[in-house]
């Protein structure tokens, strides 16, 4: 295109630069995916090794030793999160699974979309604002209670169940629908008999990348079920309930180093339970998808 | 897979079991369809109701007041809007060119074998807990910044204003780079899928005329995607403002403007979980729910509008 001195040199050089500009912003690409993996490994493997000395079956059986001596373990705040998590769950997916069903069988497609887009701004509170909001809606009055912070969490949950149950209802081929209506089936009969079981596989990866997500939340936790008397385990859900991002969060502002190893301990449980959630919850879609693809 | 008989079949009780199921079932999804619309509205009007005293009392003065004052009972938003502002556009600095550079290495460039695990990495950043990142930013990433970056960079680039400055194991440096940590995974996925939704005929005819791979992102890819990026870094603006408990953990709590981005400073989210369990005044705790307004706003606005712009592109690949 230029004409500028040698057309020929110039041509040379210039594919040379070209060439060489590609090469560069390939290696900066590749470089970017390498620095964001590498970050995960850093705080993994720092979690993981941090945790070790404190990692010991004392710490799931025990409690908090008095005072803050060394010894003890986090098992008043397993069981929190585990009764928690329980609850919230038990709201959040009911809740999420018939909101999928009304915007999939039901809803008039712009109503669809209102709930859709609803749901995607509902996920994207910050998180630490739910807390206020159930602090204002529950906690106010009555004080605090591990429901209030089931509640909460169930809030975090269940724009995420309801969207990936959705998605996962619309991959169910039109003509298993159409063949429980042609068989005569009410659309109810036809959802239950025939949609959901097609479905469930996507709804249970939902619901553990769900809880997952929620084991880990602390900022809804923060002001609902945050303060209680002594370190013994409580399974009474309408007292506050020790949690493990709740131990995580105040030991790693306690200058003790006791403390900070169990913080990483704590951490590390949470971790694992994380990651082990996120990646069956992947394996688990792909092989849902991969049924669902056979049936059609 | 199905097995049903006709309902003909069926007694006729049965059948109208079943036709009322229908309406119960839709009831009861219609009901959680309601139940979400309440909650949104309940949400909102109990958030501004906590707000209600500092609202009155303080108005739109509170946005640019930058006094904190337990003793005195006043209180002001501007050094926490100030530090929310600069750890978010910090973190989104790093990570926009990051994540995009990500999305690009998964959808164009790594080869199918790193592909997934590469990919699923990235996606498994954004599942670590925000308490577990802000415990290692507390107690790894801090001290580290302190002792090795942060002379580092007061020795030579010291000369930019706000790079100067004391080191500090808290402050907004450690705040920044945690909140980047956040975003990296939310942008990197957007942008991947938004590459991959460029149609294969329009990147293979610039491959074609002769482009490099970069030269076909920049100038035939890029143009296609920007809409959606723009989306994607709204959503990434909106994680990084709301984000509390990591940023709590890291920033120091200060209740002063930071003059430096080493000195330890204070967000609206990082000041809601610090201080709204436990306040002397009810205008204080009053207060702290107006930062929960504005956060709850910020999410709004900056969520509804991705996903008009997302809509919008859809909508247009949709017609396509």
């Amino acid at each position: 295109m230029s004409a500028v001195g040698n057309p020929l040199v110039s041509r040379g050089r210039r594919a040379r630069r070209r060439k060489l500009t590609g090469q560069i912003m390939e290696v900066l690409a590749t470089a970017a995916a390498l620095l964001a993996a590498a970050a995960l490994a850093i705080v993994i493997i720092t979690v993981a090794k941090r945790a070790a000395p404190a990692l010991n079956v004392d710490f799931f059986t025990q409690n908090a030793a008095p005072f803050g001596g060394a010894g003890g373990g986090i098992e008043n705040a397993i069981v929190g999160t585990l009764i928690i998590t329980g609850i919230a769950t038990a709201i959040a997916l009911p809740a999420g699974v018939l909101l999928a069903i009304f915007n999939t069988e039901f809803a008039p497609r712009r109503l669809a979309d209102l709930i859709s887009l609803t749901l995607n701004v509902l996920a994207g509170v910050p998180t630490i604002v739910i807390g206020v909001f159930i602090f204002a809606l529950v906690v106010v009055g009555r004080g605090q209670s591990a429901f209030a912070g089931s509640l909460g969490l169930s809030i975090v949950m269940l724009p995420l169940v309801a969207r990936a149950s959705e998605e996962v209802l619309r991959l169910v081929p039109s003509h298993l629908r159409e063949g429980g209506m042609a068989l005569g089936a009410t659309r109810a009969r036809t959802v239950i008999t025939v949609i959901l079981p097609t479905a469930i596989g996507g709804i249970v990866t939902a619901t553990i990348v769900a809880v997952a997500r929620a084991a880990g939340e602390t900022a809804p936790l923060l002001f609902t079920t945050s303060i209680f008397v002594g370190t013994a385990v409580n399974t009474d859900p309408s007292q506050a309930m020790a949690s493990i991002p709740m131990v995580i969060f105040s030991y790693s502002e306690s200058p003790d180093p006791h403390a900070q190893q169990q913080a990483w301990a704590a951490a590390l449980v949470l971790v694992a339970v994380v990651l082990v959630g996120s990646i069956a919850g992947r394996l688990l879609s792909l092989r849902t998808r991969r049924q669902i693809e056979q049936v059609r | 897979m199905t097995t049903e008989t006709p309902t003909s079949h069926i007694p006729l009780s049965a059948r109208r079991r079943w036709r009322l199921g229908d309406v119960l079932l839709q009831g009861i999804a219609g009901a959680a369809a309601l139940g979400l619309a309440a909650l949104m509205v309940l949400l909102v009007v109990e958030v501004v109701g906590q707000a209600h005293a500092a609202l009155s009392e303080f108005g739109l003065g509170f946005l640019h007041t930058s006094v904190w004052n337990t003793v005195k009972d006043t209180y002001g938003a501007l050094d926490l809007i100030f530090g929310t502002l600069v750890t978010a556009a910090v973190a989104l600095l790093i990570a926009v060119p990051l994540a995009i550079a990500i999305g690009l290495f998964l959808s164009e460039l790594a080869p199918r074998a790193l592909r997934t695990p590469v990919g699923t990495m990235v996606e498994l950043l954004a599942a670590i807990p925000s308490v577990v990142l802000g415990l290692w930013g507390i107690l790894v990433l801090g001290p580290f910044l302190n002792e090795h970056v942060e002379p580092f960079m007061i020795a030579h680039l010291g000369f930019v204003p706000f790079l100067d400055g004391f080191p500090s194991p808290v402050g907004l440096l450690p705040a920044c780079l945690i909140l980047t940590l956040m975003v990296v995974p939310i942008v990197a996925s957007i942008s991947r899928e938004l590459f991959t939704s460029v149609p294969g005929e329009l990147k293979q005819g610039a491959l074609a005329l002769g482009a490099t791979r970069w030269e076909m992102v920049r100038g035939v890819a890029m143009p296609q995607v920007s809409g959606g990026l723009v989306a994607a870094v709204m959503l990434g603006f909106g994680r990084a403002v709301g984000e509390a408990i990591a940023v709590t953990q890291v920033i120091g709590g200060s209740l002063t403007r930071p003059d430096s981005i080493y000195a330890p400073a204070d967000t609206m989210a990082s000041r809601l979980a610090a201080q709204y369990a436990g306040t002397a005044t009810s205008l204080q705790k009053s207060s702290l729910a107006y930062l929960a307004v504005i956060l709850l706003v910020i999410s709004l606005l900056t969520n509804v509008a991705a996903q008009v712009i997302v809509r919008r592109i859809q909508r247009r690949l949709g017609h396509r």
